[in-house]
Formats: structure tokens, sequence, C-alpha cells
């Protein structure tokens, strides 16, 4: 400890509030500290669900017999998932202040990988995975090069990619080739659903869970004299928490098969539990590890970083490699859930919806500022979009053009909230 | 004079950092064409010079964000061989920089522990950094910040300053070396922060302070160390010198009425600096 060699003449009598004693926040001034926050222009991920809200209401008053019934919620999370999972490897590029824009392709390449092993080896799925999977890894390592030691912008370096990996698929497959999946552990992973009973000890596990470490969390922050959330804002999140998950369960759980005499579909789809468990690994990576926080640092002031003794061309080709391996991830699922891969496998819109609902969520272009949750709620949003505007019955064009106003908007709050953030020396 | 690197039976202890010789090119430029410096514990050594006289350079070569091409490097006696910045601290020499170097988005706990995070197994120990950080503050009688979980971004100059500073002597560092802690701060700031410059000093560190103003070089330095076109023109104690003196320096590189061979005789004329010797590492 270096403090003691600093003239103890000098030390204050008491440590004032900065050590020890420090004032707890009471709830309203946790609230209203909240809300100057968001006046401040630090919004996070207000706006994403304040337009998911809108949008659920909406859908549901033009068609309340079919957007929130058990059936369709069950649908949204497989369509989502493969946003979902990508956007989550895209936070980490996003955070550094860096795009990719090969992902959608990586995932086609990385699922392909999948299918012909799958088919033409005949390897086992766990096999196939684990290929698929290195496949991203490699992919990751080598546009992290490309940008962190060669020193190309990503937007040209994963441009370059996009269009290379797009001719991979291409060649893998063979023009108007399509392999079709027949492994049943792939396939449930989209298709399938978590028995019911398994469901409810998941749920009762996870929220006890949050609930345990968040009242643990707080009452060590207590002990320890730091400041700390006030202890009813920690039960509100629990028992929010709480009624939110145990609803969808209940709701999941009920019987939403067309025919339930020829074959019984109940359950909370596979996909919830899978991107649960990756969320909260990857947002432990990101805010419990000094790797996280120097992948914020790198995004906030790269140089600073640099000057602080890390390693920042290491941070930025650990990122991509992430993603990538995310975009392999959310192959996997879309292989699942398309039975198949065909040559424009991770094309078209899935890049695009998921930088997308990266930023919708919160996570800002600009570098530095973005969270793990912030690609599942933007993800959600798009997801309600697509579903939602589909029962409606609106073309895919009209679908296109809302869910590019969409981001248009999400864009122009991150923008805009970065000025006035600016203006009121929030950052 | 010059003393040698294994303890000369001099009376005085060796000086935390010393530099002989110290050149560096980039391309055909070249920024430091022998730069001699000497800082003791416990004092405040100034580094004066006009713009483009190497200051930052020099800074930035014994932080080892570059090496330097030839010259000597003692750190508390030692011949050292400082390679990136990571060794740099590890020796504990820490510098403040000018543009700060601190990281908007994070809050003052995480850019005063960056890139030394506090750990337990895999996880970040934040409870044990945020009452550390709050020590160090305190300590240095630092009771203008009102969280120390804000933003960097939220601050006033001055803290931000404070905040950098702090993140220094958060270390057993030896050596602080601050690159113009005062340029862009207001009256009341500056005198706040030179205040902490003083502390620093008096708690047992070699303070270097980067400066273009004669007032904070006079209020807080022990000694002045004026550099003139990447040469070092005199190393004077601040006691025996004028501004006037100072300002001829700065401005042409040698002085009418100063003595000769000043302070720790360490201003051996580049030309002829070794850029090796018997028992010293060449840093090329």
């Amino acid at each position: 400890m270096s403090t003691p060699t600093l003239s103890p003449a000098d030390k204050p009598t008491s440590l004032s509030h900065l050590a020890g004693n420090v004032e707890q926040p009471t709830f309203s001034e946790a609230v209203q500290g909240y809300i100057s926050k968001v006046r401040g222009g630090d919004m996070g991920s207000l706006p994403a669900i304040s337009a998911l809200v809108v949008l659920s209401l909406v859908f549901f008053a033009l068609r309340p017999e079919k957007f929130i019934t058990n059936v369709n919620v069950a649908n949204l999370f497989q369509q989502g998932a493969v946003v979902m999972l990508m956007a989550m490897g895209l936070v980490f590029v996003l955070l550094l202040g860096e795009i990719d824009l090969s992902a959608g392709f990586a995932s086609g390449v990385c699922g392909t990988v999948l299918a012909l092993a799958l088919t033409r080896y005949g390897w086992p799925w766990y096999l196939a995975v684990a290929a698929s999977l290195l496949t991203g890894v490699v992919i990751g390592l080598m546009l992290g090069l490309l940008v962190a030691k060669v020193g190309i912008p990503s937007f040209v370096a994963t441009l370059a990619a996009f269009l290379a990996f797009q001719g991979v698929v291409l060649l893998m497959i063979g023009n108007g080739g399509n392999i079709s999946i027949t492994d049943k552990v792939i396939l449930a992973l989209e298709n399938n659903n978590v028995p019911p009973t398994l469901g409810w000890v998941l749920a009762v596990v996870g929220v006890g869970a949050y609930a345990f470490s968040g009242l643990w969390n707080w009452s060590q922050r207590r002990k320890r004299g730091l400041l700390a959330q006030p202890i009813q804002l920690v039960v509100l999140k629990i028992v929010v928490l709480a009624i939110v998950v145990f609803v969808a369960v209940y709701e999941l759980n009920m019987e939403r098969g067309p025919r339930p005499d020829l074959k019984s579909i109940k359950g909370v789809p596979i996909v919830v539990p899978f991107i649960i468990l990756i969320a909260l690994l990857l947002g432990f990576v990101l805010t419990r590890t000094a790797f996280g926080r120097h992948i914020y640092a790198v995004g906030g002031n790269a140089e600073a970083t640099r000057r602080a003794g890390i390693r920042v061309s290491w941070v930025r080709i650990a990122c991509f490699m992430i993603c990538s391996t995310m975009a392999a991830t959310a192959g996997i699922f879309a292989v699942s859930r398309a039975n198949s891969v065909d040559p424009n496998q991770g094309g078209s819109n899935v890049l695009l919806y998921a930088v997308g609902a990266a930023v919708i969520g919160g996570t800002s272009l600009f570098g530095g500022k973005g969270r793990i949750i912030d690609a599942i709620i933007g993800g959600t949003v798009i997801a309600v979009i697509d579903n939602g505007m589909g029962l409606l019955g609106y073309s895919a064009g009209i679908k296109y053009v809302v869910t590019g106003l969409v981001l248009a908007g999400a864009a122009a709050v991150d923008a805009l909230s970065r000025r006035r953030a600016r203006a009121t020396g929030r950052g | 004079m010059r003393t040698p690197a294994h303890g000369a039976p001099d009376l005085a202890p060796p000086p935390s950092l010393e530099v002989r010789g110290g050149r560096k090119n980039f391309g055909a430029v070249h920024a430091l064409r022998g730069v001699d410096l000497v800082a003791r514990a416990g004092e405040v050594t100034a580094l004066v010079g006009d713009n483009g006289a190497g200051k930052s350079t020099l800074i930035k070569c014994i932080a080892g964000i570059y090496p330097f091409d030839a010259g000597e490097v003692f750190f508390q006696g030692e011949p050292a061989h400082i390679s990136d910045p990571a060794k740099a601290s590890e020796m504990g020499i820490e510098v403040v920089y000018q543009d700060l170097a601190l990281c908007d988005n994070l809050d003052i706990v995480h850019n005063m522990f960056l890139g030394r995070e506090l750990k337990k197994g895999i996880r970040l120990d934040e409870a044990k950094m945020e009452t550390r950080a709050a020590e160090v503050l305190a300590s240095l009688s630092v009771r203008t910040v009102r969280s120390i979980r804000q933003h960097v971004a939220s601050l006033s100059g001055g803290q931000r300053q404070t905040v950098a500073i702090a993140r220094a002597v958060l270390w057993n560092s030896k050596v602080v070396i601050l690159d113009e802690p005062t340029a862009a701060l207001g009256v009341a700031q500056t005198e706040q922060v030179l205040q902490l410059v003083r502390r620093l000093a008096d708690a047992g560190l070699a303070v270097v302070l980067v400066s273009h103003n004669m007032n904070d070089v006079f209020e807080v330095a022990d000694v002045i160390n004026v550099l003139y076109l990447g040469q070092t023109a005199a190393q004077v104690r601040a006691a025996e010198s004028s501004r006037a003196e100072v300002i001829e320096l700065i401005t042409s590189g040698s002085s009418s009425n100063a003595p000769a061979v000043p302070v720790a005789a360490v201003n051996v004329p580049a030309a002829d600096a070794p850029t090796t010797d018997a028992n010293g590492s060449t840093l090329a």
C-alpha cells in the first residue's frame, strides 16, 4: 500500500464521504437519480423498452387473438434467437468502436461447416458443432489480425470478408445446392421445448440465484460501507423478474399444439435457456472481469488504455474472435431453424438485423457504451416488428421499411444522447 | 564527477531516476540529441524548455512508450532498460500525461485501476478497489469529488488532473512525471494541483514536473532542468537561480551568468556522451 507513505500529517481526520461512511441513497433519491441520468442523456435501454411496449400494445390492439398467444410468444423467441446471438457478439466489436459486417456470412460459413460435417462426413453432432465454432474462432482471429495488426479499418476489412465468405458458402454448397439436416440434437435447438417440469425448476433456480446474488452483493457493500442501491430497489427488481419469469413459464407450459391429440407442444423453447446462459456468461466477461473492463477502456480512449500498459491490439483481436464465435453459434441455430443450409445462408438481412438489434438496445456505434442485455432487448424489438407486421398481413417490403425506421430512430437517439451527455458533462 | 552506477561512497542516496546522454530520432528528426536528467526523491524537478525542445519525447521515452535510441537510464542507481509502459510502471515510474489519458466512459475507480485491476480469482474485486481509491484520494486531501463512482467525463479539469495524479501514486511509485498538469486549469485549480505536486514530493516521491509556466516552476520546483533543441542546457537549483536566467537558458540554450557546471554536473556535452560504458547498459 502506497497510501501510508503519503505524509500522515495531511491525512484528514475523517475520510470524508469518499470512503467508509457514505450516505446511502433512499429509494426516492435513487429514482430521482435515474430520472436525472436519463435527462442527462444516458438513456440505456429505455427507448428500446418503450418501443417494445408501444409496439406490443399496437399489435395486441390490432390482432388481440393472435399476437399475445403462447404459440406466437414461443415463435418470437425462436425467430429472434439467431439475431440475438449474433448481436451479443457484435456488442463486443461495437464496444471497441469497430464494426463486423462479415458476421452474417461468417455464420453462414460456420453453419455450412456444421451441415457438411454432419452429412457429407457423418460426424457426430458434438464434433460438428466443435468444428463449426472453431471455424468461427479462426475467422475472428483473421479479422482481428487484419484490423489490429495490419491496421485496416474494420469497416473495410470486414466488408472484404463479407464478400469473400459469401463466395465461400457458395463454393462449399454449390450453386443452387441445398443440404438438409436430420441430426436430432441440432434440430432440437430451435424446434423443441424444455419439458414443463424442468422449465419450472430452471425458472425457480434462476430467479433464486438472481435474488441471492442481488441481496448478497447489497449486504456486502453495506457491510464495507460502500455506496449501495436502496434495498427497496433491489427487492423490486427481484419481484419484477420473478413475476415476468413465472408468468412466461406458466404460459409457455400450456398446450399450444394445433392438434394436441396427435402431437403435444408445450414448454419453454430450448433457445430461451440457451440465450440466457450465453448472455450471463458474456455479461460476466464484460462487467466482472479485467478483460471486460479493458474492452470498455479501449472503446473510451484507446491511447489511454495503451499507456496504462494494456495490450490494446490483443483486446481487439479477442473481441473479433468472440464476435465471430457468436456468429458461428448463431449460424448453428439458423441451420437448426431452417433444417437445411443453402447458398444464401447468413445472407439477406441477418447481419443488419443483428447490428440493428444491438444499436436499438442501446449499444453505441461510437464505442465504449453497451451491454449484452442490449442485444436481447433490441433483438426482441426486431422480432416483434417482424412477427407483428407479419400477423397484420403486411408485405416484407413494409416490414423492412419499418425496421429501418426503428433503427434510424435508435441511432438518432444514440447520437443525440451523446450530444446531450456532452452538454451536461456526462460523456 | 559522474557517479558510477554501483554505489560510489556518496553520502546522498542515488537519484531515483537518472538519464544520461538520452537520444531519440524520428527518421531524420533528432528529437533528443543528448539529454541528462536527475530526479531525486523528495524533490520536485521541473523540466522546462520551449515548444519542440523535446520535453514530451523525453518523458515518453522514460515511460517506455518509445525506446531511447542511445543513452543510459539509471533507476535508483541501477542501470535500467524501460522497454514498454508496463515495465515502467512495474519499476515505479508513473506518468501523468497532458491529455490526461483517462477513459471518459469509466468511473474514477476504474480509471485509477486501469491495467492493474485488483482481482478475486478471475473476478474484479470492486469493493477493494473502491476502498483503496477512496483512501488514496483522502490521503491526497481530495474532497472535491462527489462520488467515486461517477464517470470521469463529468469531472472538472482540476478534478480530472487529480484523478490522474491519484492513479499515479496508487502504487508504490518512486517517480511521478507530470506533463503540464496546470496547462488547462484556472487559477484556483492550478493552486490546488500545485499543492498536490508539493505534497507528493514531501511524501518522498521524486516528482518531475514538465511546465511552460515560470510561476508554477518557481512556486514548487527544487531543481530546474532546461532543455534546448533536444539537449540539456542546464540543471540548476531553483533557489540559486532566477527567472531571467532560466528564461535565457530556455531561449538561447546558455546563460551569461549561470555557473558553468550546475547542480549534479549531469550536463556533459551531448556530443561526447558515450552510448555505453563499463557497467552501463546500452539502450539502443
